[in-house]
C-alpha cells in the first residue's frame, strides 16, 4: 500500500475514534440519567412532594443540556461511514445499514418527539401523560442503544449473513437482533449509563452537601442514585466478566492482546500489572503483578481454561488470510482493559462506602467522601472510554472481524487532504461545545449559583 | 411493485418528510435576525418550534440511513463524494442543534446572539446545500466506472444545482413565514404575514426556474421522457402561485399547505427526473448508478419493507399529534406563565 493511501486510512481512523469516543461520552449518561429523572417524576407524582418535582427540573436540566450534544455528535456517526469508510459502506450495507434504519425509525422518532413533548408539555398535558411522555423517551433512548449496538456487534461477531459477489447479504434478521454478543455488550452498556447517571447524580449531590446547601433535598436524590449504583456496578463486574467470555470464543485475538498473552497458556494468571512485554521483540515483562489462574476463568469460566497467545494466533491467521500482521496493538489494548476494569472496580468500592456512610447517616458530614464522590464522576467517563478504545482497537486490523481489513474499507474518492481538513474541524468545534458544554452542566449543577431575580424555571422550556 | 422501487419511494418519502417539516422550523431559523423586535418575541419564535424540530430532524436521519441499508451504493458514493458539503452540513447541523437548547441556559445578551445566529446561519446553510446535492443526483457528477465520484469540491457546483439551493432556502423561508403566522400573534404576527408576502415573489419565480429546469435537466441528462417529470413540477409551480395567492389574501393556512405541497411535489420532480438512476455520471452515462444497481438483497429490502410499513403510520400519527398538542398560537404572557407547583428550576431558597 503507498504511504499516502495509508495517511488517508489512518487520518479516517484518528477521525471516527475522535468523534465516536465524543459522541459517547454524552450518550451513556444520556442513558442512566433518563430514567433516573423519570423515576424522580414518577415519585413526585405518586406523592406529591414538591422535592420531587423540584429535583426532576434540576436533573432534568442537566440532562437535557447532556443530551442536546449527544444528538449533534451523532449525526456526524451516521454519516461518516458513508463520507470516510464507502468501501465498507458498500460491502456491510445489506447488514448494517437496517438496524441503523430500523433504530432511526423505532428509536430517534420517538426520543425526539416525546422528549419535546415532556419539555415543552408541563402545562398542555395531563400529569400522567406528561409524565409518560418521559418514559417514553427513555424507551427511546434505550432502543437506539440496542439497535447501535446489534449494529457494532455484527462487526465484532458477524452473523446472519453471506458473502456473494464481495459484499455481505443478510440471510437471517433474527440471527442479526439475537446475536450473543449484541445481547452482551448492550447489557454492559445499558449498565455503564447507569452507572454513569447514578454517579453524576451521586457526585453532584456530594457537592451540594460540602457546601452545605439544600441538605435535606438532595439527601433524597442521593439515596436513590446509591440505590441504583450500589447494585449496578457490581452487576456490572459479572457482566464485564462473561462480556469477555464472549470476547474470548468470537475475538480470540483481542483477549490476547488485553491479556499480552504471547504464548497459549492452561491454566493463565492475570496480569494486574506488568513492565516491558508489549512487543513482538519484547514478549517478556520485565516486571509483573500476576493472579493464577485468574485469566483462565476469566476467558472461559473454569480455572483451568486454555487462552491462546497471540504468537499462536498470528501462526494461525497468517494460514488463514495470507501475509500480514493481524495483532492488535498490544500496548494499548493491555492497558485499555486494565483502566476499564480498575475503574469498575473502584466505582463499586464508592457506591458501597456510600451505601454505608448513607445507612449510618454520615453521608452529609463526610467531607472526604464527599470530595471523593465529586472526583469519581469522572470514573465512568474514563471507563467508558477505555471500553470502546479496547473493543474497537482490539478489533484491528479488520473493520469487520475476519471478513475486511480496515486498510482496505475506505473511501477511495476522499483525499488525505479533505481528512485532515475535516479531523481539523471536528477538533476544534468538538473541543468548543466540549468547554461550554462543562461550563453549562457546572453553572446548572452547583450550589452557589446566585438566583438572578425573576428567573424563569429552565427545564420548562423557555427559549 | 418491486421492493427495489418501493424503497426508491419511501426514501424520496423521508426526504419530503424532512423537508415539509424541518423546511419550516429552517424557514423560522433564517428569519429570526429580521422577524422579531426584542428578546421576548425571539423567544416566541424559538417556541413555536422548540417542541417539534428535533422530530422533524430526525426525518433526515431516517433517509440517510434507509439509503446505507436499501441502496449501500447509492449510499457509499454520494456520502464520500459529498465530503466537504456534508462536513459543513454537519458543522451547521451541530451548531443548531445545541443552538436551540443552549441559547436559554445563558443571561448575557451576547451568548443569546451568538446562538441566534448559529440558529439563523445553519437553517440557510443546511438547505442550500441539500439543495446543492439534491440537484446534483440528477444533473450528473464525475462518476467512474466503479461507481467512485472522481471529481472535486468545486465540481458539486453548476449554474442548475446552485439554483437548486437557492430555490430551497426561498423555499422554505416562505414556508417558514407562513408556518409564524398561523403560530404567532400580535405585532409579530402581523410581521409574520408580511414577511410570507415579501418572499412569496422570490421564492415561486426561483422555484418555478428551478421545476422547470429540473425537466429539463432529466429529459437532457438523465435521459427521461418529459412525463411523468412534468406532472409534480406543474403541481409545485401550480402549489407555488397559489401559495402566494393566499399569502396576499391572508389565508396563512392554507397557504402553509401550498408551501408544504409545494416542498413534496419539488422532491416528487427530483425524485421522478432520476428514476430509474440514483446518481447520474456524468463521466460516462453508463456509470451512473441505478436502483436496480445499487440496492440491497431481497431479503434485506423485505425485512426493512415490515418495519417501515408498521412503524412509518405509528410515527405520523404520534408526530400529528404532538402538533395538535402544540396548537396554540404563541403569545407573549405565556413566557411567564405559571409552572405547576412552585417554580424549581433550581432549588433555591423558597
Amino acid at each position: 500500500m503507498s504511504a499516502l493511501a495509508s495517511t488517508a486510512v489512518d487520518l479516517a481512523r484518528i477521525q471516527f475514534a475522535t468523534t465516536s469516543i465524543y459522541h459517547f461520552l454524552f450518550v451513556p449518561l444520556t442513558l442512566g440519567l433518563g430514567p433516573l429523572v423519570a423515576i424522580m417524576q414518577t415519585i413526585w407524582h405518586r406523592t406529591g412532594n414538591d422535592a420531587w418535582l423540584r429535583l426532576t427540573r434540576f436533573f432534568g436540566t442537566l440532562f437535557l443540556i447532556n443530551f442536546a450534544i449527544g444528538v449533534a455528535t451523532g449525526l456526524v456517526q451516521e454519516f461518516e461511514f458513508g463520507m470516510n469508510w464507502s468501501v465498507y459502506s458498500k460491502f456491510v450495507g445489506n447488514v448494517f445499514g437496517a438496524p441503523l434504519a430500523v433504530e432511526g425509525l423505532a428509536a430517534f422518532m420517538l426520543e425526539s418527539t416525546f422528549l419535546g413533548l415532556w419539555i415543552f408539555g408541563w402545562n398542555r398535558l395531563s400529569p400522567r401523560l406528561h409524565l409518560a411522555t418521559l418514559w417514553i423517551a427513555v424507551a427511546g433512548t434505550w432502543l437506539s442503544g440496542y439497535f447501535i449496538l446489534v449494529a457494532n456487534s455484527w462487526m465484532q461477531h458477524p452473523v446472519g449473513y453471506k458473502i456473494v459477489n464481495g459484499e455481505a447479504q443478510l440471510t437471517s434478521v433474527w440471527a442479526l437482533v439475537s446475536n450473543g454478543f449484541a445481547l452482551r455488550a448492550y447489557l454492559h452498556t445499558i449498565l455503564a449509563g447507569l452507572i454513569f447517571g447514578s454517579l453524576v447524580m451521586l457526585g453532584v449531590c456530594c457537592w451540594h452537601f460540602l457546601r452545605g446547601h439544600e441538605v435535606d433535598l438532595f439527601r433524597k436524590a442521593a439515596k436513590l442514585a446509591l440505590i441504583v449504583a450500589l447494585p449496578v456496578t457490581l452487576l456490572q463486574l459479572v457482566v464485564g466478566n462473561r462480556f469477555g467470555e464472549a470476547v474470548t470464543s468470537a475475538q480470540s485475538m483481542k483477549i490476547a492482546a488485553s491479556e499480552a498473552q504471547w504464548n497459549s497458556c492452561q491454566p493463565c494468571g492475570f496480569s494486574l500489572f506488568q513492565i516491558g512485554g508489549f512487543t513482538e521483540q519484547d514478549q517478556k515483562p520485565s516486571f509483573s503483578i500476576t493472579i493464577p489462574k485468574l485469566l483462565s476463568y476469566m476467558a472461559d469460566g473454569s480455572f483451568s481454561g486454555e487462552v491462546q497467545g497471540l504468537n499462536q494466533l498470528q501462526a494461525q491467521e497468517q494460514s488463514k488470510y495470507g501475509p500480514g500482521n493481524y495483532m492488535p496493538n498490544v500496548r494499548v489494548i493491555y492497558w485499555s482493559m486494565r483502566v476499564m476494569a480498575f475503574a469498575g472496580v473502584l466505582m463499586f468500592l464508592i457506591a458501597v462506602l456510600g451505601a454505608w456512610l448513607y445507612w449510618k447517616q454520615t453521608l452529609e458530614r463526610t467531607r472526604w467522601f464527599q470530595w471523593t464522590a465529586i472526583g469519581a464522576i469522572a470514573l465512568p467517563y474514563i471507563a467508558a472510554t477505555a471500553g470502546w478504545v479496547l473493543t474497537e482497537m482490539g478489533r484491528q486490523p479488520w473493520i469487520v472481524q475476519d471478513l475486511l481489513l480496515t486498510s482496505k474499507a475506505n473511501s477511495p474518492s476522499v483525499s488525505s487532504t479533505w481528512v485532515g481538513i475535516s479531523l481539523g474541524v471536528f477538533i476544534t468545534l468538538y473541543a468548543v461545545l466540549g468547554i461550554v458544554d462543562f461550563v453549562l452542566m457546572r453553572r446548572y449543577a452547583r450550589p452557589d449559583r446566585p438566583e438572578a431575580p425573576g428567573e424563569l424555571p429552565a427545564a420548562v422550556a423557555t427559549y | 411493485m418491486n421492493l427495489q422501487i418501493l424503497w426508491f419511494c419511501l426514501i424520496a418519502f423521508f426526504w419530503s418528510g424532512y423537508f415539509v417539516l424541518e423546511g419550516f422550523d429552517f424557514g423560522v431559523g433564517m428569519l429570526l435576525p429580521f422577524l422579531p423586535r426584542g428578546e421576548e418575541e425571539r423567544s416566541e419564535m424559538f417556541r413555536s418550534i422548540g417542541p417539534v424540530w428535533d422530530g422533524n430532524e430526525v426525518w433526515l436521519v431516517v433517509a440517510g440511513a434507509a439509503t446505507f441499508a436499501a441502496f449501500p451504493s447509492w449510499y457509499g458514493t454520494m456520502f464520500s463524494g459529498f465530503y466537504l458539503a456534508l462536513l459543513f452540513v454537519l458543522v451547521l447541523l451541530i451548531l443548531r442543534v445545541v443552538s436551540f437548547e443552549w441559547r436559554d441556559k445563558g443571561d448575557k445578551a451576547r451568548w443569546r446572539r451568538v446562538w441566534m445566529w448559529a440558529n439563523a446561519v445553519g437553517s440557510a446553510g443546511i438547505p442550500l446545500v441539500w439543495g446543492v446535492a439534491l440537484a446534483d443526483l440528477i444533473y450528473g457528477l464525475p462518476i467512474d466506472s466503479g461507481g467512485d465520484y472522481t471529481g472535486n469540491f468545486w465540481d458539486l457546483f453548476s449554474a442548475y444545482s446552485v439554483l437548486g439551493g437557492v430555490a430551497f432556502v426561498l423555499l422554505f423561508a416562505f414556508h417558514g413565514a407562513g408556518y409564524l403566522a398561523l403560530r404567532t400573534s400580535g405585532d409579530l404576527y402581523e410581521r409574520a404575514r408580511r414577511a410570507a408576502r415579501a418572499l412569496a415573489v422570490p421564492a415561486i419565480a426561483v422555484g418555478a426556474a428551478f421545476m422547470i429546469w429540473t425537466v429539463v435537466v432529466a429529459v437532457d441528462r438523465n435521459h427521461k421522457d418529459v412525463f411523468p417529470p412534468v406532472l409534480p413540477a406543474v403541481i409545485a409551480i401550480v402549489a407555488l402561485l397559489l401559495a402566494g395567492y393566499f399569502a396576499y389574501r391572508g389565508r396563512n393556512d392554507l397557504g402553509f399547505a401550498m408551501t408544504a405541497i409545494a416542498t413534496l411535489a419539488a422532491v416528487a420532480t427530483l425524485f421522478t427526473g432520476l428514476y430509474p438512476r440514483v446518481m447520474v455520471s456524468s463521466t460516462s452515462f453508463g456509470n451512473s448508478l441505478t436502483v436496480s444497481g445499487a440496492a440491497s438483497v431481497h431479503y434485506t429490502l423485505a425485512v426493512m419493507s415490515v418495519v417501515a410499513l408498521v412503524l412509518v403510520p405509528v410515527i405520523l400519527l404520534y408526530q400529528s399529534w404532538n402538533y395538535y398538542v402544540f396548537r396554540a398560537r404563541i403569545t407573549g404572557s405565556e413566557l411567564s406563565a405559571p409552572v405547576p407547583a412552585q417554580s424549581a428550576t433550581h432549588p433555591g431558597p423558597g
